[in-house]
């Protein structure tokens, strides 16, 4: 081994805050995101959407809008080739609305024409015939057999038990609760757009898109088109951040449609508006949650029934159902259950995955109940959950035994020692109260308040699903290229890929290629699955060409490839002094290896909710301190203190990205994001009347990443995408409680919640 | 494009050049106009109802969203995009790509601070963060806060934008 230790700190290896290969470009303006593609002799596309929550189409007329000067096509369900209808888990959701149009703001029509104005002219001379019909919109009723079922394939989506343990069991103390969440946006900037290119011979067509999931889009677009996979080449178009809301298909099918119906380039971009309509949001949920314990406050059993409005598609609602029903318990030990779920199906507007998936809705209720628990033996936020919490080798509800390290404690200590933010100044300006400029607080009415929350999240996709990923290392010259479809949403994949080739090829010098669908599927980029799932491909490509390099150089050398490693940006015998630089050993070489990473095998869950359903788990512990003017019912986030288990930090300054971020979208549902329904009809759909975070709202974050190397993670790291914004919530709504007094059971709170 | 909407013809300052405008219906946003006529796209979109900042521009020094000017009524006016922002002072550029691609210290400030992850709002963030250092060279943390509360920022939590924008105070503060 040589002893010249060599500074590898100002190598972008892993562990490094490495930057953003794309930073640059987006610095200046120049990264193309999907909306920013142009293209000679293109068409614009556009939607026509329903106005009715719930109707029967008796007729569409597009006579007059194909007329209209500048336009190219209008095209409604009979013109679908293929299969009517798609969806992710079931296909039950039309490309468009034939029969029955099942939500406000279902896809109806779709028309091409030179400029976007044309396009909503055309819109508005179809004529659409609707009848109007009563909207199922109470899930509690819509599960019901007497109601009318709104769909072929019924209303109730997914009925799911657990029964673990003795269900009879009691404990001294009992605490209950109902909780009711609201439906969250993921609100990400960069609005659904695309390109497509039809084929010459319209037998094909190539959609550069903003998605989380490039194959998976594939295959549901090419089954509607009636086209082979093969001839449906889909391209990532830079993506303007996902948060779950790229999931499902909104506009591909559309826009292929109409390219091969024009034989012209089509470009299609919602607006904030259309936006709200054309993606799936946080399912909305109503929790009964009940706790039995010991005097001393450890937990017995849990008792819940959860009720998720999917509204009137499937989307994920059956996946996001058993992460809510297998996390009631929380990062905390329970012996005995009994939960009951149900995902439903409404005519609100369909929901799926966002940030969190199932498992904020649950934290909410098991978080509020936590703190019940204390108050009822009389012990402290802190230490109800240091009694209860769980660690590796736990028996989880389910009957799965914990493997991955499960460092609970430590998360609630760690956090707990973080020093409290000073209290508010006596001449402190007024943007720092609780409504900042907009409605000024009366110093004298704020209150301040500190509250806990503590959560469990599973990592990457549960039930049997092999969401396995692939990549590819090309290795020529001292430059390494890598190949994969990982979608690039804005979390770091493409810096983090690079930086995993430098540490195990030693080399400086990365070129990513593009991502399409040119190689296998990488699975989606959700779940907080893609440094452990396509971090494990790509490292594991990485592994398999060093090997080939190591032969390469033992034959050319004479020295048995075993004694070979990499060291800095050099090969060197690690008995000999043979050392040479991967540049050099690669010249006029070129070595190739395709790796797939699956994840080890999960289970169904059986009709009592037993089995070894998930695959691994990431913990974390947020501590919230609010100011409140217990007056105007108004709320300012002060400080969020957060230990989070990552396993490994791979890069800090990503790290602490998605911390912070995380933590504003947690934010945000705890005090003011909410798609706000009235009877099937979205109410707000606009960032003037959906309100956002703003930099004015963002707490002071003092986060500490509790490093214990993850043994089943490729690179020692968990997904640290979710666990940020799922217990933070709870947290802020345990803060405004502890200063209002308030028995708060619904997030958002809203001004009337607190001071009414 | 259709005989029924456009055929206006205008010219529009921008990034110090005279650029024409031709066969442009009249309804169309300045934001429009630079991102699908003049090759701009640096302003984004993601609202259109001037609640989100990722269409700010500078029109005679002050930062607007380009979203609510009609393109039309923008004739006569400076205005300055993302691709238009120079650095007026090069020894703050550090390294040799940064120098290379005329990056403003600013912009450099978001990439080393993690500022930028899917970047959508980043052009906006950068020119509203221009525009708050040209007119006030040492501001409070408040300062900074309200600037950019127009901005909206969905992936970051703004803690690394925060973190920016102090970044080039300190080093413009220190080479003064
Ligand atoms: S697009 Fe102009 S402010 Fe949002
Ligand atoms: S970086 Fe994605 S919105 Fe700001």
């Amino acid at each position: 081994m040589s002893t010249v230790k060599q500074d590898t700190r100002l190598r972008d290896i892993l562990g490094t805050s490495a930057l953003r290969p794309d930073g640059v470009a987006k610095v200046m303006g120049s990264f193309s995101f999907s909306s920013d593609m142009w293209a000679e002799n293109m068409l614009w596309g556009a939607t026509l959407r329903s106005p009715h929550p719930y109707a029967r189409i008796i007729s569409i007329d597009t006579t007059a809008a194909l007329l209209i000067s500048g336009v190219s096509a209008v095209i409604t369900a009979q013109d679908v080739p293929g299969k009517a209808t798609y969806g992710l888990i079931s296909a039950d959701q039309p490309v468009f609305a034939s029969e029955f149009v099942r939500y406000m703001g279902e896809p109806v029509a779709a028309v091409a024409a030179d400029h976007p104005e044309t396009c909503r002219r055309a819109l508005a001379a179809i004529i659409v015939n609707y009848e109007v019909l009563t909207p199922v919109v109470d899930p509690e009723l819509a599960m019901l057999a007497t109601t009318e079922q709104i769909h072929p394939d019924g209303n109730l989506i997914r009925h799911q038990r657990i029964i673990c343990g003795d269900p009879h069991i009691s404990g001294n103390i009992t605490v209950e609760g109902n909780y009711t969440i609201g439906m969250q946006d993921q609100a990400f900037l960069g609005l659904e757009a695309a390109m497509a290119f039809p084929d010459s011979g319209g037998n094909g067509v190539e959609l550069h898109i903003a998605t989380q999931w490039l194959h998976e889009d594939r295959g549901q677009i090419a089954a509607c088109l009636k086209l082979p996979e093969d001839n449906v080449r889909l391209v990532l178009g830079g993506v303007g951040g996902a948060f779950g809301a790229r999931e499902d298909i909104s506009l591909q099918v559309h826009c292929c449609l109409l390219a091969l119906r024009t034989g012209r380039p089509i470009k299609m971009q919602y607006s904030r508006e259309e936006s709200f309509f054309g993606h799936v949001h946080r399912h909305p949920a109503k929790i009964w949650m009940k706790h039995h314990a010991t005097k001393e406050g450890k937990i017995v059993k849990v008792e819940s029934r959860m009720v998720f409005d999917g509204g009137a598609y499937t989307s994920t609602s059956p996946a996001v159902l058993i992460n809510g029903i297998t996390h009631t318990q929380g990062p905390y030990q329970c012996d005995n259950a009994v939960v009951d779920g149900y995902a439903v199906r409404t005519n609100n507007p369909p929901c799926g995955a966002m940030r969190g998936f199932g498992v904020v809705q649950a934290c909410f209720a098991h978080e509020s109940q936590m703190d019940k628990l204390a108050q009822a033996c009389g012990l402290s936020p802190v230490d109800v959950r240091l009694i209860n919490a769980m660690h590796t080798g736990d028996k989880l509800i389910t009957g799965q035994v914990m493997e991955s390290v499960a460092p609970v404690e430590r998360c609630i200590r760690e956090t707990d020692a973080i020093p409290m933010p000073e209290t508010l100044a006596p001449n402190a300006n007024v943007l720092e109260f609780p409504g900042g400029s907009g409605r000024t607080a009366d110093r004298h009415n704020i209150v301040r308040g500190i509250g806990w929350g503590v959560s469990m999240k599973n990592l990457m996709y549960s039930e049997g699903f092999d969401d396995y990923a692939t990549a590819r290392c090309t290795l020529s010259n001292g430059i390494a290229s890598l190949k994969f479809a990982t979608s690039e949403v804005g979390q770091g994949f493409v810096t983090l890929a690079p930086q995993i080739a430098r540490s195990v090829l030693g080399v400086d010098d990365v070129v990513l290629e593009t991502s399409d669908t040119q190689i296998g599927s990488a699975g989606s980029t959700s779940a907080s699955r893609q440094t452990w799932m396509s971090g494990g491909a790509v490292d594991g490509a990485c592994r398999l060409v060093r090997e080939r390099l190591f032969e390469h150089v033992g034959k050319l050398h004479n020295i048995d490839p075993i004694r070979l490693m990499i060291e800095h940006t050099d090969v060197i015998d690690t008995i000999g002094t043979f050392r040479i630089s991967v540049a050099e050993a690669t010249q006029g070489i070129t070595l190739s290896e395709t790796f797939e990473h699956h994840h080890r095998k999960t289970e169904d869950l059986d009709a009592n909710g037993q089995g070894n359903c998930h695959v691994a788990f990431a913990f974390v512990a947020h501590r919230a301190v609010v100011d409140v003017d217990v007056e105007l019912g108004l709320v300012k986030v002060v400080q969020i203190a957060t230990a989070q288990d990552v396993g490994r930090v791979l890069n800090p300054l990503s790290a602490i990205g998605q911390i912070e971020g995380g933590i504003a979208q947690g934010l945000g549902l705890a005090v003011m994001e909410e798609i706000i329904m009235d009877n099937g009809r979205v109410k707000n759909p606009s960032f003037t009347d959906y309100l956002l975070p703003t930099a004015l709202d963002a707490p002071h974050v003092v986060a500490i990443m509790i490093e214990e190397a993850e043994p089943q993670a490729p690179l020692g790291a968990k997904g640290i995408g979710e666990p940020p914004c799922i217990s933070v919530t709870p947290a802020i709504i345990a803060a405004i409680r502890a200063a209002t007094g308030k028995a708060l059971s619904r997030v958002p709170v809203r001004p009337q919640d607190i001071c009414l | 494009m259709s005989e029924s909407i456009g055929n206006e013809m205008y010219t529009l300052r921008i990034n110090g050049q005279d650029r024409p405008v031709k066969d442009a219906w009249v309804g169309e946003s300045l934001l429009y106009v630079l991102r699908e006529r003049l090759e701009l796209p640096g302003a984004k979109g993601a609202c259109e109802q001037g609640e989100c900042g990722s269409c700010t521009v500078l029109m005679d020094g002050d930062a607007v969203c380009s979203c609510l000017v009609m393109a039309a009524t923008a004739i006569g006016a400076d205005i300055v995009t993302v691709e238009g922002l120079i650095e007026k002072d090069p020894s703050m550029a550090t390294t040799a790509d940064v120098i290379a691609s005329q990056i403003t210290d600013v912009q450099q400030a978001f990439i080393t601070e993690g500022g930028v992850q899917c970047g959508f709002c980043t052009p906006g963030l950068i020119v509203a963060v221009h525009h708050l250092l040209d007119k006030n060279s040492d501001p409070t943390e408040l300062d900074v806060k309200e600037s950019i509360s127009g901005n909206i920022c969905r992936c970051t939590g703004y803690g690394r934008i925060f973190a920016a924008v102090e970044a080039v105070v300190q080093v413009r503060k220190a080479s003064r």
